[in-house]
């Protein structure tokens, strides 16, 4: 009496069903949003609030600049301190996506009395979007699926290796953002094609814009979505819905692209771009001959004039394409968009895309590391998107299987592929759980009424009569329920596992274990840099090979000769040249490039094997008379293992400006030449 | 100024310590004057050549105890600028006013404390790696005075044995690493002889070029100070080559004159310390702390060698409570000027004291003379900026770390505005969005969409109306089944029948309310999809309903005839299974329902 005293009490509290469902989603939602937050936080508090890698540290300087002299000095900025004596022009060679977006999550910040540092908005910029992505792909999976498809990806991608690798606190770079605006992009399109609301439309337009202007993997949406609608007209799925969804992109989000100075006039006259204007004539052909065939009632005719339009279309599409091209007005595609469709390509035509790790084809071992179960269960969502195919189902089908040739192209397009293959591995998981859970509380409720009743034998025998027609499903589910559990908490400590290990160090910073297990920590890099900063002449010109560039000059705010963003092979090579002839030869380069330092990077004391070592005078100068390792001679190169050959080096134009504490970093400086012979 | 003109007969028994440290030379003098005129007499005056007045740091006057006495707190005599007539101008003078008169034949003796800055020269002026730092110090055998000078001597403590030269004049006598001249007696005013000495010193030479200290109050109990350093070594620049292996195999001989760390004496219950840079933390740094103090170390990052730059940052946290006292409806912070740094000279530097916002009436009290002004700065959550005071210094020696307060008006209350800001802050953002979910903001409330979606929300409503009261139907069946079971444990047939009546009246006036819904959704288009299910629920509860009826009274018949417990379940049996499975359906429509 008493228990249904209190419920009458709480009645008015009691949430009803759905609200109870809306209540547990929200709650779950933010959870994940939390929790895809803070797993990135590893790095902050091994390390400490910095950037990472090499390119952040360039996006790190140029959203400084943002701050510091708003949006217009930005876009016009003429850098001098990078790619001397050429300079760069920064506001047209840059994707202005992720400063501005950083400068404005500052100023918003600033604007409500949070008096934060900008080196912190751009340390937590891509955790914060990776945040937001969680939301995105909740909703995108919510629109292919259902909610629990969207709540399950939304969970997946929070923690994915795959994304976490390029989107930890203080990797600030435009990946980051990216990821979120393809997301929100495709998103955006998809819902725009299942409703056909012009709104969506825009808002889809808007959101190819901010991927525009953060990544040049926008490239990707512009050819996709043609292929997508390609697809969709062949397999006859053409309809209004699809019509206006694609126009709107496709006009505005040209126009609204073409904003962005690096990109310019490239929808329009770059050979990547023309799948999608040839997809947008094409729709145009579609609806003609879509009217036409309204107009006309008789079918031959219809068929005579298809004929001819067709022809025509394609006759005229191929001329003007062939024209363009001919006259150069197209340009044709580019290197690292044939390396995409043949991985030979850039082994044998810019070795300098070739020689950067991230573009190396992938291992499989790097796709179990980054995907985990997801791998096995992306076809198994792909089965299920098969079952229940819709415009929405194929979208995500072919975003996954392309994306995922890609991914085995290149290792760095392992992040592009993550979202698909979370999304179509939470519709796996969703569509299993669900089904069997259906199969488990079918059978439950009724044991549960039996039970609650308790009167006896009619009861029971109808409740056995139940079992015997399944035997051992209700176990069976059980089990597979259990299966999938162990697996997805599996997943979860894989992933906190290689986030942990693998994709939080800063890489600036190194740390090993010492011989007392201790942390010890070679912080060799920065000692370098800021030695650079305080103790050379502030117009000093540093040359080291480009990997450093953009350090430095974040770093060292010297200028330097090359950087990351190598846009002039021509000067790299003579980098190149320079660190790697005999010394007067590579003094007359090095005149002739007014560098005042040479900065060489080193691992033979420590045994850290990503260094110069073909530049190798500089190097090993000195290191003959080292003692690097107990029960060694004296000049033993821990990161090969070997004892030098010749450790009587003498250096006639430079000497030995600074180096670090573990001689990761060696500074030299040129002297001038000598007064007489 | 007319007392020149008495002359003083000075018997000064000045012993001028300078020990050369670092960039400071501290000199010490300790004279004896004695009133020679007939005039009484209270103003001494001091003087210094042109160079030294120019670095001078810090000058301070006290009056002489005699050794081995318990040193009690000495009020230091008022020092002042002085700018007699009838002086030379390459003079520098400072006037001593002595707490009483001096009236002829008096003598009096006090201590002079001078400390110069960037008085050593290195000579030479550039070495390597591998050579020692040689410094000259200049200055005058004879104490350069306005007065007659009857007895006097100079020493000159040097940190290390080692000299180079050293002027030898008569009566020059050298200890270890003291060098003595004098005693000289009866020179005349004015008298001056200069020596120089030449000798090593590798004793760190840290310049802060500038200082920026900024002490920021917080009235939740914490002082947070963050001091910005930009420091160079001021020794003998270093040419040519920087070998690292040599440093690394015999730092103290290559790369003597380089300085590889700081000491810096923190208050005690000092913390959250960091030490770190423009380009993120330094990681080299130590930290030890006892009740009395906490001493850091701090490496810079790379070891400093003649004229190397570094520049780094360094924030600590302190207990309020030990530095804030209030006095007369006053605030006071009372804290300490300079920099911790052991040993550490500083060009430039300024004090920046941040007060809570709304803090008034601000003043500053300090034992020397300091530029002063105000700024304000935003920092988290203020609305107008908090009031600082800055205070600026140039030549700022370890003498000057002494307490200065700053006082100035806070109301409590205004503690609670900024978590005010913020509760308000998330309460105006939740009622935007709950007035956002209830608010219609369509902006065509005549579109067909809209009219739809209108039509299904009210239909929603309707159904989920017809769901309440299937429910109370069905937990008037429960009530039935308890009064049922009560009937069975107390056999009291009168209350299982008034129980049967009130669920009779109950479920009649349930199937009136639900009458008028069921006519909407019949008239209403949108519900075209939900109407088959919703009155397959009513009729399926319909039956059960009957069914339960007709269990009851065959239970409650049963009862009146008074069978046997298992005739009468027998009797229901199949009543039962029949209702089970009704039950079921009716559930699982209600589930079905739910889910649209």
């Amino acid at each position: 009496m008493s228990n249904s005293y209190t419920s009458d009490i709480l009645k008015p509290f009691k949430l009803k069903t759905k609200q109870q469902e809306l209540l547990i989603r929200v709650l779950i939602l933010c959870l994940v949003y939390i929790l895809a937050f803070i797993t990135r936080l590893f790095s902050v508090l091994r390390y400490e609030s910095m950037i990472h890698e090499f390119d952040p540290y360039f996006n790190y300087r140029t959203t400084l600049y943002v701050t510091q002299h708003g949006f217009y000095d930005f876009w016009n900025w003429f850098d001098y301190e990078s790619w001397y004596p050429l300079g760069r022009i920064v506001g047209g060679t840059l994707y202005p996506g992720l400063m501005v977006t950083a400068a404005l999550i500052y100023r918003l910040l600033h604007f409500l009395r949070f008096a934060v540092h900008i080196r912190e908005v751009c340390v937590l910029t891509a955790p914060f979007f990776a945040s937001n992505t969680t939301l995105v792909a909740y909703f995108f999976g919510k629109e292919i699926w259902d909610s629990g498809a969207g709540l399950v990806a939304a969970i997946l991608i929070a923690v994915c290796p795959g994304y976490i690798s390029r989107s930890v606190a203080g990797s600030y770079d435009n990946e980051g953002v990216a990821i979120f605006a393809l997301l929100f992009t495709f998103y955006l399109f998809v819902k725009a094609v299942n409703t056909g609301s012009l709104a969506w439309g825009l808002a889809s337009a808007f959101g190819y814009f901010y991927m525009v202007s953060a990544w040049g993997g926008y490239v990707f949406i512009i050819n996709l979505i043609p292929l997508y609608v390609l697809v969709l007209l062949i397999t006859g799925r053409y309809s209004m819905r699809l019509y206006v969804a694609y126009n709107c992109l496709y006009i505005l989000g040209m126009l609204l692209a073409m904003q962005i100075r690096f990109v310019g006039f490239q929808h329009v006259q770059s050979g990547e771009h023309m799948a999608a204007m040839g997809v947008f004539f094409l729709m145009q052909v579609f609806y003609f001959l879509d009217w036409v065939k309204h107009m006309l009632s008789d079918t031959n005719l219809f068929q005579e004039f298809l004929r001819i339009t067709v022809t025509c279309a394609v006759a005229v599409g191929g001329i003007a394409l062939g024209v363009g091209m001919a006259s150069g007005y197209i340009s044709p595609w580019t290197g690292r968009f044939y390396s995409l469709l043949d991985p030979t390509y850039a082994k044998d035509h810019i070795p300098i895309i070739a020689s950067v790790s991230e573009h190396q084809p992938t291992a499989w071992s790097s796709f179990m590391f980054d995907f985990h179960i997801l791998l096995f269960l992306f076809p198994a969502g792909l089965y299920f998107c098969f079952k229940r195919l819709s415009d929405a189902t194929i979208f995500i089908v072919m975003y996954g299987l392309t994306s995922m040739y890609f991914a085995g192209v290149m290792v760095r397009l392992i992040l592009v592929a993550t979202p698909a293959v979370c999304l179509i591995s939470a519709i796996a998981v969703s569509a299993t759980v669900k089904n069997l859970t259906v199969l488990l509380r079918s059978k439950t409720k009724v044991a549960q009424i039996g039970s609650t009743k308790g009167t006896s034998s009619a009861k029971a025998s109808s409740k056995a009569s139940l079992d015997q027609s399944q035997p051992f499903q209700k176990n069976g589910a059980m089990a597979l329920l259990f299966g999938a559990f162990y697996l997805l908490s599996r997943y979860a400590t894989h992933c906190t596992w290689v986030t942990s290990e693998a994709y939080s160090s800063p890489s600036i910073v190194l740390a090993a274990r010492g011989a007392h297990g201790n942390r010890v920590i070679f912080d060799d890099y920065r000692e370098a840099y800021f030695w650079l900063r305080q103790n050379t002449p502030l117009d000093a010109k540093v040359m080291s090979w480009w990997d450093y560039g953009y350090q430095i000059t974040a770093m060292g705010n010297r200028t330097v000769i090359v950087d990351n963003n190598t846009w002039n092979n021509t000067h790299i090579a003579t980098v190149g040249r320079a660190m790697s002839s005999y010394e007067d030869e590579a003094y007359e380069i090095i005149r002739s490039l007014d560098v005042d330092y040479v900065l060489v990077v080193f691992g033979g004391v420590t045994g850290y094997s990503s260094d110069d070592i073909n530049k190798y005078k500089l190097s090993y100068y000195r290191f003959g008379e080292m003692m690097t390792e107990y029960g060694k001679p004296p000049g033993y190169d821990r990161a090969r293992g070997v004892e030098i050959g010749n450790k009587d080096i003498k250096l006639e134009h430079l000497e030995e400006a600074f180096t670090t504490s573990n001689w990761i970093v060696r500074i030299y400086k040129v002297k001038p030449p000598n007064n007489r012979w | 100024m007319k007392s020149f003109r008495f002359c003083f007969l000075m018997l000064t028994i000045a012993i001028l310590a300078s020990p050369a440290l670092s960039d400071l030379v501290l000199s010490k003098v300790d004279r004896r004057v004695e009133n020679a005129g007939p005039e009484k007499e209270s103003l001494v005056l001091l003087a210094f050549p042109e160079q030294q007045a120019k670095n001078m740091a810090y000058l301070m006057a006290t009056p002489h105890e005699g050794k081995g006495k318990v040193k009690n707190p000495v009020v230091a005599l008022p020092v002042e600028a002085a700018n007699p007539k009838d002086m030379p101008a390459a003079l520098t003078f400072y006037s001593v006013s002595l707490p009483k008169g001096l009236a002829e034949g008096d003598s009096f003796t006090f201590d002079v404390l001078a400390v110069f800055t960037h008085a050593l020269r290195p000579i030479p002026e550039q070495i390597t790696q591998a050579d020692i730092q040689l410094v000259l110090y200049q200055d005058s055998a004879h104490y350069l005075s306005p007065y007659a000078v009857k007895v006097q001597s100079l020493s000159v403590k040097l940190p290390d044995s080692r000299i180079e030269s050293y002027t030898k004049l008569e009566n020059t006598k050298i200890h270890g690493s003291e060098i003595k001249y004098g005693p000289y007696e009866n020179l005349p005013s004015f008298s001056y002889s200069p020596i120089a000495v030449h000798f090593e010193s590798n004793l760190p030479f840290a310049v802060a070029q500038e200082l920026v200290r900024e002490i920021e109050i917080s009235h939740w109990g914490n002082v947070q100070v963050t001091e910005h350093y930009k420091l160079i070594h001021g020794g003998a620049q270093s040419k040519g080559e920087f070998s690292r292996l040599d440093f690394l195999a015999r730092p103290n001989v290559r790369g003597a004159s380089a300085f590889r760390y700081l000491v810096a004496n923190l208050p005690p219950r000092a913390h959250s310390v960091y030490y770190r840079d423009e380009i993120g933390n330094i990681s080299t740094s130590h930290l030890r702390g006892d009740s009395k103090k906490t001493e850091l170390l701090i490496e810079p990052r790379y070891p400093m060698f003649g004229g190397w730059r570094t520049a780094f940052t360094i924030g600590y946290g302190l207990p309020l409570q030990d530095f804030l006292y209030e006095s007369d409806g006053k605030r006071f912070l009372n804290i300490t000027f300079s920099s911790p740094m052991v040993e550490l000279v500083i060009d430039a530097l300024i004090v920046k004291v941040v007060l809570p916002e709304g803090s008034s009436d601000i003043s500053v009290a300090a034992s020397f003379p300091v530029e002063q002004w105000q700024e304000t700065k935003i920092s988290h959550l203020d609305i107008d900026g908090r009031p600082v005071v800055v205070l600026k210094k140039t030549n700022v020696v370890p003498q000057h770390n002494q307490f200065f307060q700053v006082y100035y008006h806070f109301s409590q209350l205004s503690m609670l505005r900024e978590p005010l800001m913020l509760i308000s802050g998330f309460f105006f953002f939740f009622v935007a969005c709950i007035v956002y979910m209830h608010a219609d903001i369509s902006i065509s409330k005549s579109s067909a969409s809209y009219l739809a979606k209108q039509q299904w929300e009210e239909v929603q409503a309707v159904i989920q109306q017809v769901q309440n009261i299937i429910s109370r139907c069905l937990t008037t069946h429960d009530n039935l089944e308890a009064s049922l079971r009560d009937l069975s444990r107390t056999g009291n047939i009168q209350a299982c029948k008034a129980a049967r009546k009130a669920a009779d009246g109950l479920l009649k006036e349930l199937s009136k309310e639900l009458k008028p819904l069921l006519t909407f959704l019949q008239s209403s288009p949108s519900a075209a999809q939900v109407l088959p299910k919703v009155e397959e629920l009513v009729a399926k509860e319909r039956e059960l309903q009957e069914k339960v009826m007709v269990k009851h009274s065959t239970v409650v018949d049963g009862y009146e005839k008074k069978l046997g417990a298992r005739d009468i379940e027998n009797r229901v049996a199949l009543q039962q299974q029949k209702l089970t499975a009704l039950r079921q359906e009716v559930d699982d429509l209600l589930e079905f329902i739910d889910e649209i």
